[in-house]
């Protein structure tokens, strides 16, 4: 049994005239320790999947059909309190603006004891040595000097280390980071990502992590979703991926960031821009961007082609790589 | 929020009519605090032949100061003329029967002489002490009572704001009907629904609250809506995608990202409350008789007629006129420390 298996998850919002649809019917499933890339260009509804996960979207504007199972556990239809038993202790978030994310009111100490004393029955001076210790695991210096320091004075990179050990203080057995290192540079990136590797690792959790970074994903992900237009379009193990993809879109993602897909040494971009929801067109959702569109693309939306662990929602995918 | 304590003096340095108006407000707060002992009588202690007594004269006897006891004639429109005796001194001391200042009892030479720094009511009491002792009602009205219709407007439009919905919606259309009501009609019905013979601190208390009761509404609204903003931000999405629960986020994780803009708010309405305290006072509802405040110290000066013979009976509306300038000078300086955009 995995740990989390989603089947058939849609989302959409509530507006004046209807309903808006975000999420397109996805299914995925991560296993205990493994690390699923979630890949996709802005509003092609990977932040409203996390948020789903988390049952975070607001229930009267939005709804939410299909089933995310956690280990064995429904947890769509859940209550407000019943989500709370989730939030945080099964299933934890990092997100993506580390400079927005804490209070900035209250000590780093404070926020981090408020978390660990909602999961742990501990107080005092065992919840602050606690605190302190989480402040270490993450790689901040002088962890019990630095309880006091407010988020400001923080950088943003030590900032998202503390939000990543508030997600961790509950010990849950899944993470879900929302481009957790979109808004920080590149050699912090480096080492937020070895120590979410180094974190997982040790808490032997699934990890969900959501990013347009192909570099990112191919650095942490085991297996990778690519989604477009609210749905996923290819999945199947990140070398496999990354290497030799199928999908039109995903190759289209590749050949424009260097190091994947040279072709003749030239960087190609996708050309149009992603159909905001709502305005996705009939048959597949790619077809007016993609260069092996055929007539059937127009019309008919391609099935998920199960293809041993790949899977590839393509009329005409590629088959085979110089 | 020690940026904006440094931005709040920054503004002060430049603004000076603020820090004067601040200095003002310090003084009149000292001022009603030791009320009692700088006051030169209590604010009770009449002295029927002293009837309107004009402010007193102050001689010099080389630097020890003195006055004269007076005795009043009557003009042809039969009211009182002061004049002074000046065959008889009465010398002015420090620290006289528990007050800092005051007619020295001389067993030797007793006196009826009285002093009058500021003159006196119609039934001879020293409006300086009244007025001082006025104050003591007046300058912390409006602070109790804007206290108080804050934390009522954080509670109600704190929770209408979280929780949304029907609650929300039930919450401020009972506001609405509260600010529908005209203010001060609303404070004279409610004064009017209540005995007017109570305690004196019955009624001060009971003014309070009926303040509190009117204020609160308004804020409530933007409390509300300082909360539908506030709860959308990262660090409360993340404080709920890690199980803190709803109270908790509310408390802690909104509410005092409010603060700021409340303390201003509050600063700001603290005027209304003690012009509608006055006001109250002003008409009888109020502060009653012997009890004094600013409002029914004024209540001597409504006539015309009055205000000609004894001009000194407007000297209330001045310290009155003082106190809400100064708070809104203040408020406004606070608003400015503030405001983001507030550099120019």
């Amino acid at each position: 049994m995995s740990l989390l298996q989603v089947q058939n998850l849609s989302a959409s919002f509530r507006n004046a005239t209807g309903a808006v649809q975000v999420v397109d019917s996805i299914s995925f499933s991560v296993e205990a320790g493994e690390t699923l890339g979630l890949v996709g260009e802005s509003g092609c509804g990977k932040s409203v999947t996390a948020q789903a996960l988390l049952g975070l979207l607001p229930a009267r504007k939005s709804i939410v059909t299909g089933s995310i199972e956690l280990s064995g556990q429904e947890l769509t239809g859940l209550d407000g309190p019943g989500w709370r038993k989730v939030r945080g202790k099964r299933i934890a978030m990092v997100f993506q603006d580390p400079m927005t994310s804490l209070n900035p009111l209250l000590t780093i100490g404070v926020q981090l004891e408020e978390v660990l004393a909602l999961h742990q029955n501990l107080s005092g001076r065992a919840l602050r040595d606690e605190a302190a210790s989480w402040l270490a695991k993450v790689g901040i210096p002088d962890p019990s000097n630095r309880l006091e320091a407010y988020p400001f004075e923080f950088s943003g990179g030590m900032r998202q280390r503390v939000l990543i050990a508030l997600a961790l203080a509950g010990k849950p057995d899944l993470l879900v980071a929302d481009e957790p290192t979109t808004a920080l540079d590149v050699t912090i990136q480096a080492q937020i990502l070895e120590l979410l590797r180094r974190l997982q690792e040790e808490l032997g959790m699934g990890m969900i992590f959501i990013t347009h970074d192909l570099g990112v994903v191919e650095r942490i992900s085991d297996r990778v979703a690519v989604m477009y237009a609210g749905r996923i379009v290819e999945s199947g193990p990140s070398s496999q991926i990354l290497s030799s993809p199928r999908h039109p879109y995903t190759n289209g993602l590749l050949e424009s960031v260097p190091g994947f897909r040279p072709r003749d040494g030239r960087l190609v971009s996708i050309g149009g821009t992603v159909p905001s929801p709502g305005n996705w067109p009939a048959g597949c959702r790619f077809h007016p961007r993609c260069d092996r569109a055929i007539d059937i693309c127009k019309i008919d939306a391609p099935k998920s082609d199960v293809d041993s662990d790949r899977i590839c929602a393509c009329h005409a995918p590629i088959e085979d790589h110089p | 929020m020690n940026r904006r304590i440094d931005s709040f003096r920054q503004i002060l340095s430049r603004n000076r009519a603020a820090s004067a108006a601040l200095g003002m407000l310090i003084l009149l707060y000292l001022l009603a605090l030791f009320a009692p002992f700088l006051s030169p009588y209590d604010p009770d202690d009449e002295s029927r032949p002293h009837s309107w007594a004009t402010p007193s004269r102050i001689h010099f006897d080389g630097i020890r100061p003195y006055v004269h006891p007076v005795s009043f004639t009557f003009d042809d429109q039969a009211q009182r003329i002061y004049v002074e005796d000046t065959a008889v001194k009465a010398h002015l001391g420090l620290f006289v029967r528990g007050h800092l200042f005051g007619v020295v009892d001389d067993p030797a030479n007793p006196t009826t002489a009285r002093l009058y720094l500021l003159g006196a009511d119609s039934r001879g009491r020293d409006l300086l002490s009244r007025l001082l002792a006025g104050s003591r009602i007046s300058l912390t009205i409006g602070v109790v009572g804007v206290t108080i219709s804050t934390l009522i407007a954080l509670l109600i439009g704190g929770i209408a704001g979280f929780a949304g919905g029907r609650v929300d919606w039930v919450l401020m259309r009972i506001c609405e009907i509260v600010m529908l009501v005209p203010g001060f009609y609303l404070l004279m019905l409610l004064r009017a629904a209540l005995p007017l013979d109570w305690d004196s601190r019955v009624v001060y208390a009971s003014i309070v609250l009926i303040l509190s009761f009117i204020g609160w509404a308004g804020l409530a609204r933007i409390v509300r809506g300082l909360v539908l903003s506030i709860r959308e931000r990262d660090h409360v999405v993340a404080a709920r995608a890690l199980g803190v629960p709803p109270w908790r986020i509310l408390t802690r994780h909104v509410l005092p990202h409010t603060w700021g803009f409340l303390a201003v708010q509050a600063t700001l309405s603290i005027p209304g409350y003690i012009v509608a305290e006055s006001g109250l006072s002003l008409l009888g509802l109020g502060i009653q008789d012997p009890q004094t405040s600013w409002g029914n110290l004024l209540q001597e000066a409504m006539s015309i007629a009055e205000i000609r013979l004894h001009p000194w009976s407007l000297l209330p509306g001045l310290f009155l006129f003082f106190a809400v300038l100064s708070w809104n000078l203040v408020g406004d300086a606070l608003r400015d420390a503030f405001d983001p955009r507030g550099d120019e």
